[in-house]
């Protein structure tokens, strides 16, 4: 019996030392971020700022908010997000009930038209013959309409429509007359509540998060979203508009130090929303992903 | 009578199609066309005569493909996709499980419920962001990586334009960010074992490292080959947007996989039909490698896709 306890206590051990440097290795590069970006430039630029901020300041926030593109391409993500959320998920639900409906005529016509998509995709350059040739080159269209019926989330929702609402509820309202579209907004949607929380949250994140579509459609900066923005600062160290921006009498080396914090409070701006968001739809997407490891 | 039953059968559809109309549309343009495109692979393709009109081009239209086998980078590409799939592959399957084994022994249910929801937080950030804080980590005056190998005595590193440490920064950043996201599942599974398998075991005297050996570790393994069939399937599809991102001129050696190839042949340097070749062939390659996988699962008596 002792040796038993001794052996749990061991095991737990090791558990938590395990837990605490994974813990470590997943915050300690988002800290480092945060601190930074609330840091004096010139500590930033020395590599001074490790623990602990250093010269706590605002400034580096405000210099991201004041560079043009910056605000911009912010503004631009979160319109984009938005219009492609809304977007994404109308078709995706609208999809989704009818492929669920066993006594729809030609379900399997359809199914099968649906599911194909997953296993051949015309690849990169017919897609962009097309979206280009449909005129949809260099506008918010581009980046939304294309990816906007996601096949794998319809099959998620379809799976989730026929497992978790009862067949009867819906016999039911048919016999109060319902048509098909009354049970689609007043019975379906009102219990498809966890799923929609779980596709709400994958589309903001897809569409906040996407660079690739708008680094291949959009030609006018004007329409870049933040993440190609910060491509050309943070990857291609593209960092005139953020020099230029600064104080004009200040001298090259302290703008560059600028630049430099400057960085770390665009990650923080443009990471923190999620962040914030995912934790309240977290016991969602865990039912969500266990739906979607399902077979269809 | 069965003809009238049917027209019936359609007329109750009716709303039912129109539900399915915005979507249809959609997949159509933007899946369909898009595929039919595909036979540009197999054409000279120029936008004055179209994806129809184009003429086919010499070798009974496979040119474009004999091309890319016979290129001079065609092997190094080959490798640098294999190599960077595979090695990707092979850590992205195991860490989410031992991870998931580990976090399912804390008995501290709100440590239990921090440790998740913390390990799920780098999977919300975007790839351009990851990419971004690696490179300002690695810089080799004054990112922190170098500032920590100085002050232990090492020599600093220019880690992003070496091609020796891009497979592996690319495939443990990937983790990084994967990993607290692919355990869900697996946390998902073992929630479900039977409370009464511990019970007996620990009647019989089994330890919990055992008990995790035998009765969690199993438990995962059929959701675990699905999962592994799955990112077979997408072999060859590694993350492009990564790959690319972290190209620089001097790692390209290593860095250069189909994709990001593709991707400049066709769209930089816009030889339409060759791009198109090149990413079908890709895309074949991904397909007869998802067979196999599921063929041997089968065979061996594990899960299968179909």
């Amino acid at each position: 019996m002792v040796q038993k306890s001794r052996e749990n206590t061991i095991f737990n051990i090791i558990v938590y030392a395990f837990m605490v440097i994974f813990l470590f290795i997943m915050i300690y590069p988002l800290w480092y971020c945060l601190i930074n970006a609330f840091s004096s430039a010139k500590e930033v630029y020395y590599g001074n700022v490790v623990w602990l901020p250093k010269g706590i300041t605002l400034e580096n926030y405000v210099a991201v908010f004041r560079e043009k593109s910056l605000l911009s391409g912010y503004l631009n993500t979160v319109f984009y997000t938005f219009a492609g959320t809304v977007i994404g998920l109308f078709v995706t639900f609208t999809a989704a009930y009818p492929l669920s409906r066993k006594d729809m005529y030609g379900r399997n016509v359809f199914m099968k038209l649906y599911l194909l998509p997953m296993f051949i995709s015309g690849g990169l350059v017919p897609t962009y013959i097309i979206v280009k040739k449909l005129g949809l080159y260099d506008t918010f269209w581009a980046l939304v309409l294309p990816g906007a019926v996601g096949v794998w989330n319809v099959v998620v929702v379809r799976t989730f429509m026929i497992s978790s609402i009862p067949g009867e509820l819906q016999e039911a309202a048919m016999l109060d007359g319902a048509g098909n579209i009354k049970i689609f907004t007043s019975v379906i949607i009102p219990l498809s509540r966890p799923i929609l929380a779980v596709m709400t949250m994958f589309h903001i994140v897809g569409y906040w998060n996407t660079y690739f579509n708008a680094l291949i459609y959009l030609n006018d900066e004007a329409k870049y979203p933040i993440q190609l923005v910060l491509r050309k600062i943070l990857i291609q160290n593209d960092i005139d508009s953020l020099i230029s921006s600064g104080n004009v009498s200040a001298s090259i080396l302290e703008q560059t130090m600028r630049a430099e914090a400057i960085k770390y409070a665009a990650i923080i701006v443009t990471i923190t929303p999620l962040l914030v968001i995912y934790p309240f739809f977290e016991k969602f997407f865990e039912k969500g992903m266990v739906v979607g490891s399902l077979k269809g | 009578m069965k003809i009238k039953s049917k027209k019936a059968e359609i007329k109750r559809s009716l709303s039912l199609y129109a539900l399915m109309t915005p979507s249809l549309i959609l997949l159509i343009l933007f899946s369909y066309l898009p595929m039919y495109g595909i036979i540009i692979a197999f054409k000279d393709y120029n936008a004055v005569q179209g994806i129809w009109g184009s003429p086919w081009t010499k070798n009974f239209g496979f040119s474009h493909f004999i091309r890319f086998v016979t290129a001079y980078n065609f092997t190094s590409l080959i490798k640098n996709t294999l190599v960077l799939s595979l090695y990707s592959l092979v850590v992205n399957a195991i860490c989410p499980v031992v991870l998931a084994l580990f976090v399912n022994e804390i008995q501290n249910k709100a440590f239990k419920r921090t440790v998740q929801t913390i390990s799920y937080s780098p999977y919300f950030i975007s790839c351009v962001v990851m990419v971004g804080m690696v490179v300002s980590f690695l810089n080799v005056d004054r990112g922190i990586v170098n500032k920590v190998i100085t002050s232990l005595g090492g020599k600093g590193n220019m880690f992003m334009s070496d091609p020796d440490w891009f497979v592996h920064l690319y495939v443990w950043t990937g983790v990084w960010q994967g990993v607290g996201w692919a355990s869900i599942v697996y946390l998902g599974c073992l929630s479900n074992v039977d409370p009464c398998l511990h019970e007996a075991a620990v009647i019989d005297g089994a330890s919990r490292m055992k008990r995790l050996w035998h009765i969690n570790l199993p438990a995962i393994i059929p959701v675990f080959t699905i999962q592994l069939i799955l990112s077979v399937g997408n072999i060859m599809n590694v993350g492009f947007e990564k790959a690319y991102l972290m190209q620089t001129d001097a790692n390209l050696s290593a860095s250069e996989i189909i994709a990001t190839y593709a991707y400049k042949i066709s769209l930089l340097k816009k030889q339409y039909s060759f791009g198109t070749a090149v990413g079908l062939f890709n895309a074949a390659i991904n397909i007869i490698l998802l067979f196999i996988v599921n063929f041997v699962s089968k065979k061996v008596g594990q899960e299968s896709l179909w």
